[in-house]
């Protein structure tokens, strides 16, 4: 059984909890009292990373830290339709690795600046928010391009990959760190879309797809 | 955001919540903020406390005697909480007997940053009808969405108001329940900015768990929101009843922060109210009767 380090609130816990409900694959959880306990900074969990950061997975006796890595690794054992992460097409692995580096700058910025408004992490907010409009400019016109060229999705795939799922969270919750997505009106679509991928679920903070109806 | 320091002198004149006791450092200056203006706060090993405005020369994180602190405001220990006033504060904070009761679990569930104003904050909290859309699966589902009709009043000796008689169906009501029921709620609200719930045990048929949220305005439209817990449940760990109440928190959030004006408007005639919405109502007269203009429209006069 796939155990999972976890925080509800936590976007990066949220990655991988998405990822398991696209795959349809079951998990338990073991609660991490991130906030306000900091028991990701704990003896227990330091000894699993050494990091002290969320989320952490363990499967057959593998131990996995960091998101974008657990999503490879679950993407490439449990998805037998191997369209999430194609191990046979190395040009769209090029670009999902691209594309989950990326990611990891969303949570520099975007995920810093939520945790400067809820949880009163002391940073540069207004550099955090700078740099996350920054990138989401960048994404706004890569999607933009995309849906010119009927592409859907972040990768030149007709489906999405985990490349979606890395950067998703942070993007959706960007408000919750006084960033508002009103200029980027293809994110807000590709957003749309990804909350129709079958097995979509929330977590605090995300609402699911409207009904879809024609205006 | 208004740079203005608060002028209001109902609620400069408040006990209001500054930290969780048991997260503050023995002997170390933690900063906040309080209707804008910086305060500071400090705490023995055995949870004597002092809170100042905040000064250059004991800035955060320096360590700090407490009984060499001067020019204090008040301050006073409740609930799990720091508590002080920038004004003359009554002599005590509104009563939760319930909290004295040893069986008790008693946590800060967590303090969270909300970009809304603290009487927005409130209505939400005595607000049942979005329960089925925005706690879907745990304090609500559809097609149990109807708020049964309730009372409310406002009791004069108390001075605070009382919402009784509120029953809701509820999937999963806490951490201890093992599946759906209706539930029993009973609010107060004893201070403009505070609020307790009380809420049918699923252990124990004759006593209530106690939920409370009190809000640290830090402007007008910004709140520390500090989440009391004081509940029956035998069986999970602390960590479980916060994550619980972080989840229902969460959910809130993104609808607190999109609340349009971002202030509370006291003119009845500002918003259209249901049936269903009796407490906030009341909630809004009993503010305009007590003169509160901080974080709020007041009614013209």
């Amino acid at each position: 059984m796939i155990t999972l380090y976890d925080y509800e609130l936590s976007g990066n816990c949220y990655k991988l909890r998405l990822m398991m409900s696209f795959l349809g694959i079951g998990y338990k959880t073991v609660p991490v009292d991130f906030y306000p306990g900091r028991e990701h900074k704990s003896e227990w969990f330091l000894k699993l990373n050494p990091l002290g950061q969320l989320p952490v997975l363990e499967d057959d006796g593998l131990l996995l830290r960091d998101a974008q890595a657990i999503l490879v690794y679950l993407a490439s054992k449990y998805d037998p339709s191997n369209r999430w992460y194609p191990r046979d097409n190395p040009a769209l692995l090029g670009e999902i690795s691209q594309w989950l580096a990326f990611a990891d700058g969303i949570t520099g910025t975007a995920s810093a600046a939520r945790l400067h408004d809820g949880l009163f992490y002391e940073l540069d907010i207004d550099a955090a928010r700078v740099g996350a409009h920054r990138l989401f400019r960048i994404l706004d016109e890569h999607l933009w391009f995309g849906e010119q060229e009927g592409r859907d999705w972040i990768c030149s795939a007709n489906h999405p990959t985990i490349a979606d799922v890395a950067c998703f969270p942070y993007v959706i919750l960007s408000e919750e760190g006084g960033i508002p997505r009103q200029d980027y009106p293809a994110i807000r679509r590709w957003c749309d879309r990804v909350k129709r991928i079958k097995g979509f679920i929330v977590m605090s903070g995300v609402f699911p797809a409207g009904p879809a109806k024609a205006a | 955001m208004n740079t203005r320091k608060c002028t209001d002198p109902v609620v400069l004149n408040l006990w209001h919540p500054i930290g969780a006791i048991d997260e503050t450092p023995a002997g170390i200056v933690v900063e906040t903020v309080l209707l804008e203006e910086r305060v500071s706060l400090a705490k023995t090993a055995d949870n004597v406390v002092a809170v100042w405005r905040s000064r250059p020369d004991l800035r955060a994180g320096d360590t700090v005697e407490i009984a060499s602190i001067a020019d204090r405001l008040p301050a006073k220990l409740a609930y799990g909480y720091v508590w002080t006033s920038l004004g003359s504060p009554p002599q005590d904070i509104f009563p939760i007997p319930e909290y004295a009761e040893g069986d008790r679990r008693k946590l800060n569930a967590a303090t969270i940053g909300v970009n809304v104003s603290a009487p927005r904050a409130i209505e939400n909290f005595l607000d049942m009808g979005h329960f089925p859309y925005v706690h879907t699966d745990i304090l609500g589902v559809e097609p149990h969405t109807e708020v049964k009709e309730y009372d409310v009043e406002i009791s004069v000796d108390r001075d605070e108001i009382l919402a009784t008689r509120c029953r809701f169906f509820q999937p999963m009501a806490s951490t201890a329940s093992d599946g759906g029921a209706d539930v029993d709620y009973v609010y107060r609200v004893p201070h403009p900015f505070c609020s307790v719930l009380y809420k049918s045990s699923p252990l124990d048929e004759t006593r209530r768990d106690v939920i409370a949220v009190f809000l640290q305005p830090v402007d007008q439209e910004h709140v520390r929101a500090h989440m009391m817990l004081c509940v029956l449940d035998e069986d999970n760990e602390d960590k479980v009843i916060k994550r619980f109440q972080q989840t229902i928190f969460g959910q809130d959030k993104p609808i607190l922060e999109n609340q349009v004006p971002k202030r509370l408007p006291l003119d009845p005639r500002a918003e259209t109210p249901i049936r269903a919405d009796k407490s906030a109502i009341a909630y809004r007269r009993w503010l305009s009767q007590k003169g509160v203009t901080y974080g709020v429209i007041p009614a013209a006069a």
